[in-house]
């Protein structure tokens, strides 16, 4: 039976983001994308980091996994290895995934596990009222911060894209229509899809405000606000990899277009390669069952509850009668 | 020299030279070839943090019986270089012999690039004391003063011969079988059986035919000439025996690696670290694992550092698998954070804790138990975990596949807690059997339970262990967060809730003090009555038993208490087994005798004696015997610090 995206609500939690935070936004597209996408709540499970972002699986009816700061990639990379068929996705602020957990970004890309991870951009870390987050560009000096930003931003769609991640997009936590659209794409995708989610930080954000993004400082002749977002699709932007030949040409492309910023920044999808084979398949070539008999679904025992592995083979090497 | 044979019904034959000349597989061979005549290898490796060059040997002790620690002596020394015979010269025993290059006989000692300059003033002190020469040749006479027998051989001449026999003119080629070279040597000087040495090399080169074909000629080259040229002049001799039984030669990271796979493990993460490492390797070479249904398999995955280690592990539990990391000290300290997450979400992870010389980056190839205080306190705030010490590699397998029903059965990580020592020796033993493990998944729950209920992941119970479902199954969602929690898994903060979740988590520890079975906490050996106890835990413990065999057999009785489970501490048997003791003696292979410190705060007893070492070496029999022989008869200080090995 198809689901509501009001079956994916925690009724009896308490949603407890300022009043006019992206994240609500991003809750409403997330519950929306998995009931479009015609799954369970028992089917996803959802992975976070630390900070607001990290609450976020806390207000999804699904396997929630709120863990440690920077940390959700290795979790869910875990998961995922070990029950290949559950739907992962992985969520996390762009302190939580660029600054303290910049590594595990990276190195999932090498990996192309087939699940989704989803970064909050708002610049700033709010839960801990503020600060700097590694998204903010050099010289902005956000409301907390007592000097300007003394450090250039990581463009995280550009790292993504070289750091092996088979899908990298970007929405904006205010257009849930656009947003879940990505969030669809990005759990269908075959490989791992990075979804960077622009979000205004209502309380420590006073620059990048929703007023920025859509460009209330810009109206034009008719008094019109002129929006600072714009989505690729419609400017003919083609990201999907169809021949392993276009690959570079592809992510120069998605590269170029994720240095737009400013008085115009594309939302859409950047790069799409599903020729890259998934960390699934990578292992299914070594262990032809792993599919159907995961680390999660082997047996361990036999019908008496020992142990029935035979570790005749490691006995034979070490023989030495 | 070292003083006459202490340890008399063992053989012990050593070989040495750069890192990468093959000294491993030498010892494996010789190894091998002991094990197909009837006799049991207790095998060290030393090694230093180095590709290749530095200083690496391996020694081996052979014997009719089971052996569990290795010795100071060494009866034979294959030196395959001029700083092996430097570096080992003074423990070969009277009788014994050395077998080196005749070509290095000129080097002169203190012009040997690789020692380092606080080694050479050693050798400088050393060499004024005993009037000895610069040359190898004169270090080598000293020895023959001394009783010992030297076997020079020409290496490159013999080396070329054999190239000629395969047709190889290529050197480098040929170079490489120095150590095949030197067993040949030592084995003609032992009289052993050759067709078994011949077996040996071909085993070890199982997987190349080649190669192994070129080694059968090199070693029997080697072994024609030393037996013409040193005929019978050797008085050692290695003898087969008849062997009714399977045995096999095992390592410490092959015996946690299988002992893994019978446990159920099937994911290991790991990020590459001595002397963890093999251990994940190995497993990744056995991926597909058969079983008496269908195949199945091991997942290994190496992460970008062990932070991403700890928490794949964990994320692998959560899903339903049983999973493990593998690590020593320095990627222990990464993982803590991790810990403390699977404490709190109770999770059942099993961190395998390989420790070596610390702190820091420390000896990172050396021996240490210097983590135990670290092992047991790692992690902000307060959760159960459980740490289990194996103490000989036998233990190493069993209590492998243990620590997975105990992290199930209880819903804590579990910390099992080994050495270098452990990781890298090698022993002889008859094979293990494992038809009657076991598999506990605790209380587990199927889809089948969950129809119909509303699940809580963290109810309340009695125990404080609450009923598991894995991630995915249907009607069973529930959260895991690193915060404070309710019964369904959501962020909770209230202080009534708080406490009964502290109370509920920490009891489980209360459960493993009743359920866990006493003799896989503590260990009792020798004399129970004696006034005289040791207590230690690791790989101390066969150095330790054979000492208190040696002294029993000299009419000095004393006990050893081997402490198996670290956490939670069986503070009340220990104090049982403590209490009233004239002399408790803490060995151990740390500065602070951790143990002995842990046993005071908990029993109130306070160990009288310790003997520790923090050299980067293990233990030998021979030093711990004659640390408790002081003891025993009063001779000894409070403190001893144990400083044998190279």
């Amino acid at each position: 039976m198809a689901l509501k995206p009001s079956d994916f609500r925690v009724p009896d939690v308490y949603a407890d983001w300022c009043a006019g935070c992206g994240d609500f936004g991003i809750m409403n597209a997330l519950q929306m994308a998995f009931a479009e996408l015609g799954l369970q709540p028992h089917q996803v499970v959802m992975v976070s980091g630390i900070g607001c972002s990290g609450k976020e699986p806390h207000n999804v009816k699904c396997y929630g996994v709120h863990t440690l700061h920077g940390r959700s990639l290795p979790f869910a990379l875990g998961i995922k290895v070990a029950n290949p068929n559950l739907e992962v996705v992985a969520i996390g602020g762009d302190g939580d995934g660029l600054g303290i957990g910049a590594g595990h970004f990276v190195n999932t890309g090498r990996r192309d596990v087939d699940m989704t991870y989803i970064i909050h951009n708002n610049g700033v870390y709010g839960l801990t009222k503020g600060q700097a987050s590694p998204t903010l560009r050099r010289d902005v000096q956000t409301k907390a911060l007592p000097r300007a930003n003394i450090n250039e931003a990581v463009n995280p769609i550009a790292l993504a894209v070289i750091s092996g991640y088979t899908f990298a997009a970007r929405s904006y936590a205010y257009d849930i229509r656009h947003l879940k659209d990505m969030i669809k794409q990005g759990v269908q995708h075959k490989g791992l899809a990075f979804i960077e989610c622009l979000q205004p930080c209502p309380t420590y954000n006073d620059i990048n405000t929703k007023d920025w993004y859509t460009g209330e400082d810009r109206k034009d002749a008719d008094g019109k606000p002129q929006s600072r977002l714009y989505k690729l699709e419609e400017a003919g932007f083609d990201p999907v990899v169809k021949d392993w030949n276009e690959d570079w040409k592809k992510k120069a492309a998605a590269l170029e277009k994720a240095q737009e910023w400013g008085d115009r920044i594309p939302i859409g999808v950047f790069y799409r390669n599903e020729l890259e084979p998934t960390f699934q398949e990578r292992f299914t070539k070594r262990i032809p069952f792993y599919m159907e008999k995961p680390p999660a679904k082997q047996k361990l025992t036999d019908e008496n509850g020992n142990s029935h592995v035979n570790l005749q083979q490691f006995m034979d090497e070490l023989k030495t009668s | 020299m070292g003083d006459s044979k202490m340890v008399k019904d063992s053989l012990n034959w050593m070989a040495g030279g750069p890192q990468g000349s093959g000294v491993d597989t030498a010892s494996n061979i010789f190894g091998r070839a002991c094990g197909y005549g009837g006799l049991y290898v207790f095998g060290r490796r030393e090694y230093h943090s180095n590709i290749k060059g530095l200083h690496s040997y391996f020694h081996l002790r052979v014997a009719n019986r089971e052996l569990l620690a290795n010795v100071n002596d060494v009866d034979l020394l294959a030196a395959f270089d001029a700083e092996t015979v430097v570096r080992h010269l003074n423990e070969v025993v009277s009788g014994g012999g050395i077998i080196v290059d005749s070509l290095q006989m000129r080097v002169k000692v203190l012009d040997i690039p690789t020692l380092p300059p606080e080694f050479k003033a050693e050798l400088r002190k050393f060499m004024q004391e005993k009037n000895v020469g610069e040359t190898v040749s004169d270090w080598l006479e000293y020895a023959k003063k001394n009783g010992v027998q030297v076997f020079p051989v020409p290496y490159m001449g013999l080396l070329n011969q054999i190239g000629q026999k395969l047709g190889i003119a290529q050197m480098s080629k040929i170079t490489r079988m120095i150590n095949v070279l030197t067993i040949g040597v030592s084995l003609a000087l032992f009289k052993y059986d050759r067709a078994l040495t011949e077996k040996a090399v071909k085993a070890t080169f199982a997987e190349k035919a080649k190669i192994a074909d070129m080694n059968v000629v090199a070693l029997n080259h080697a072994y024609d000439y030393a037996e013409q040229t040193f005929k019978d002049s050797f008085k050692h001799r290695l003898e087969k025996t008849e062997v009714n039984e399977e045995r096999i030669f095992i390592t410490g990271n092959q015996a946690v690696a299988m002992g893994k796979v019978l446990g159920g493990c099937r994911v290991q993460t790991y990020y590459p670290i001595t002397p963890a490492a093999d251990e994940s390797e190995y497993l990744e070479a056995h991926e597909i694992l058969k079983t008496s249904g269908e195949d199945e398999a091991i997942l290994v995955i190496q992460t970008e550092d062990e932070i991403a280690a700890i928490n794949s592990a964990s994320g692998a539990c959560l899903a339903g698998a049983r999973a493990a990391t593998s690590t020593s000290g320095p990627g222990f300290s990464l993982m803590v954070e991790g810990l403390s997450w699977a404490g709190n979400s109770e999770v059942p992870v099993v961190v395998t804790y390989y420790q070596r010389g610390a702190p820091a980056t420390g000896l990172p190839t050396r021996h240490g138990q210097g983590d135990l205080r670290f092992a047991m306190h790692a992690g902000h705030g307060e959760f159960p975990r459980i740490i289990l010490a194996s103490g000989d590699i036998k233990e190493c397998f069993y209590d492998a596949a243990k620590v997975f029903n105990l992290a199930e059965k209880y819903q804590m990580p579990v910390i099992h807690l080994l050495d270098k020592a452990m990781a890298n020796c090698s022993q002889t033993y008859p094979i293990f059997d494992y038809s009657e493990f076991k598999i506990n998944r605790g209380q587990l729950l199927t889809e089948k339970d969950l129809e119909g209920k509303e699940y809580l992941r963290f109810q309340f119970t009695e125990t404080g262990v609450s009923p598991r479902v894995p991630l995915g199954a249907k009607d069973g969602v529930h959260w895991y967060t690193g915060d404070e929690h309710n019964e369904e898994g959501h962020i909770s903060e209230e202080p009534f809730n708080r406490r009964k979740m502290m109370e509920k988590r920490m009891k489980k520890l209360e459960l493993v003090e009743k359920e866990v079975p006493l003799e896989d906490r503590l260990s009792f050996f020798g004399d129970q009555t004696s006034e005289n106890i040791v207590i230690s835990w690791g790989s101390p413990k066969g150095a330790i038993i054979e000492a208190i065999d040696m002294l029993k057999a000299e009419g000095l009785a004393a006990g050893f208490l081997q402490v198996r489970m670290i956490v939670p501490l069986p503070a009340e048997e220990i104090r049982k087994a403590l209490e009233g003791k004239k002399r408790v003696i803490d060995v151990e292979d740390n500065y602070l005798g951790q143990l002995g410190q842990v046993i005071k705060e908990q029993t109130g007893i306070v160990p009288n004696f310790h003997v520790l070492k923090y050299t980067g070496r293990p233990m030998t029999t021979t030093e711990v015997y004659e640390a408790i022989k002081l003891i025993l008869t009063n001779k000894a200080a409070e403190r001893q610090v144990l400083m044998f090995g190279s």
